[in-house]
């Protein structure tokens, strides 16, 4: 694929600063949506966040970012991206250490 | 008895006769005045707990608390869809003269599940790519039907008339190229159960074709998917208000799921069974009764997910989960990466290009 879709695009009436834009997010699905969506209301620099699945037949997810105090709604998308990457090796961990260390009831289920 | 370490009412879900309350999470920043609720990483950990319950080789349950319901949905999400895993995607029909009619029997193949290991196989660019040893597997399936000459007389039992009068997953053969006999030499690609019958067959009928393999996801065909179900519920949570009269304690019990109520032989005083306070299904029957109906308050924790996935494929059930992560995470890093690319421009001269949409 020569001239691939890009991941990330800013859509048009974004703030010049940022502090308040729409990012149309490709081939992401609600699982991703509602997720950033989450981690980006964690944020309490965040005045708005929410996310939408326009159309069953564009691959995008738009995600709207409003921000307090003029900041960056990018900056802020990235902080919340790194915090979910943090967030699922935390989850992973503790699996983990329930796996290896829970007295868990083990079965044989007949096929 | 009201003497169970109560949870805190804020991850209750109210669960009335007719109607649910409290549906929605609270715990966002600027939601109450002076509480902090902004992400917290050390919090996060204290209050995250996750426990395996039960693990077969075929299915696991396991407990997801202490996080919201769009990241233990994302996981959900990703393990029926996301997940890749390898199947037939196309088939070159050489010869089929059976009953079924070749696009109905090589749908049929296409949904068996094979045992490929996914991360032995890359995943084909487009669709157009070439096919090579690292991107497909191939298998071959040759069967013809004939009388069996040594049948019993007067038999009717098909098995023992004829020689091959069953087209099985068990007839799909691998065969092997370029570096695949090496790569693949701890366990041989084949389907996972033998004895999936894909058309039956009659003297003088046979089938002969080609099938290759390739990687995908569950979003692009379900037969991807590596899960029979993947599903979680919520914790179930009984609060007894009234202390209920012993000659109604039986009446009571009965309204919940075998296990969930006890009640004491001597006294029939009656208590909540913390353990197995999930088995309860929450069908609200007692709140169909006036004399329970405010001796009792139902609700769900919403924080607390009980897992249910089951494999259907080449991953062991407790590796499902550990795959969702793995996947999250690369899709996080591609946004991640690409968002930063953006801002990196933005620091630039260059004005940030805005999508004509």
């Amino acid at each position: 694929m020569a001239d691939s879709i890009p991941k990330i695009k800013i859509m048009k009436g974004a703030e010049a600063d940022l502090s308040a834009a729409t990012f149309q997010i490709h081939d992401e699905s609600h699982t991703i949506g509602n997720a950033l969506r989450w981690m980006l209301m964690k944020n309490p620099k965040v005045e708005f966040c929410g996310y939408s699945a326009p159309h069953p037949s564009e691959n995008v997810i738009q995600v709207r970012i409003q921000m307090y105090d003029n900041l960056s709604s990018l900056s802020a998308l990235i902080t919340a991206l790194s915090d979910l990457e943090t967030l699922c090796g935390t989850i992973e961990d503790s699996y983990m250490t329930s796996f290896n260390n829970d007295d868990y009831e083990k079965w044989i289920e007949e096929s | 008895m009201t003497t169970q370490d109560a949870i805190n009412p804020r991850r209750l879900v109210g669960i009335q006769a007719e109607r649910v309350t409290n549906v929605s999470s609270t715990d966002y920043p600027g939601h109450y005045p002076d509480e902090d609720h902004s992400w917290n990483l050390g919090r996060f950990k204290e209050t995250l707990k996750v426990q395996i319950q039960r693990l077969s080789q075929r299915s696991i349950e396991f407990d997801l608390v202490g996080v919201d319901a769009s990241i233990a949905n994302a996981f959900r999400r990703i393990m029926i869809a996301e997940v890749p895993t390898v199947c037939i995607e196309h088939v070159y029909m050489w010869d089929n003269t059976s009953v079924v009619v070749d696009e109905v029997l090589s749908h049929r193949i296409g949904l068996v599940p094979l045992n490929v290991d996914p991360a032995l196989v890359s995943m084909k660019e487009s669709p157009t790519e070439q096919a090579t040893d690292r991107n497909t597997i191939v298998f071959g399936i040759k069967i013809i039907c004939e009388r069996n000459p040594h049948a019993p007389k007067g038999s009717v039992n098909p098995s023992e008339l004829y020689i091959n009068h069953e087209l099985r997953s068990s007839h799909i053969e691998w065969r092997p190229a370029g570096e695949q006999e090496d790569v693949f030499v701890a366990k041989p690609p084949a389907p996972t159960n033998p004895n999936i019958v894909l058309a039956k067959l009659r003297p003088g009928q046979g089938v002969e074709m080609e099938l290759h393999a390739v990687k995908g996801v569950g979003k692009d065909h379900a037969k991807f998917s590596p899960v029979a179900t993947a599903s979680y519920r919520l914790l179930p949570n009984i609060t007894i208000t009234k202390p209920i009269p012993p000659e109604y304690a039986d009446k009571f019990q009965n309204c919940f799921s075998p296990g969930v109520i006890r009640v004491d032989p001597k006294t029939k005083a009656v208590s909540v069974d913390k353990h197995n306070l999930r088995k309860d299904t929450v069908s609200r029957e007692v709140l169909r009764h006036p004399e329970f109906s405010d001796h009792v308050q139902l609700s769900r924790v919403r924080d607390h997910f009980i897992f249910n996935v089951e494999s259907e494929g080449p991953y062991p059930p407790e590796r499902l989960l550990l795959e969702a992560i793995k996947v999250m995470r690369e899709k996080l890093v591609t946004i991640r990466k690409a968002a930063e690319a953006l801002l990196d421009q933005d620091s630039g001269d260059v004005d940030i290009q805005m999508a004509d949409v």
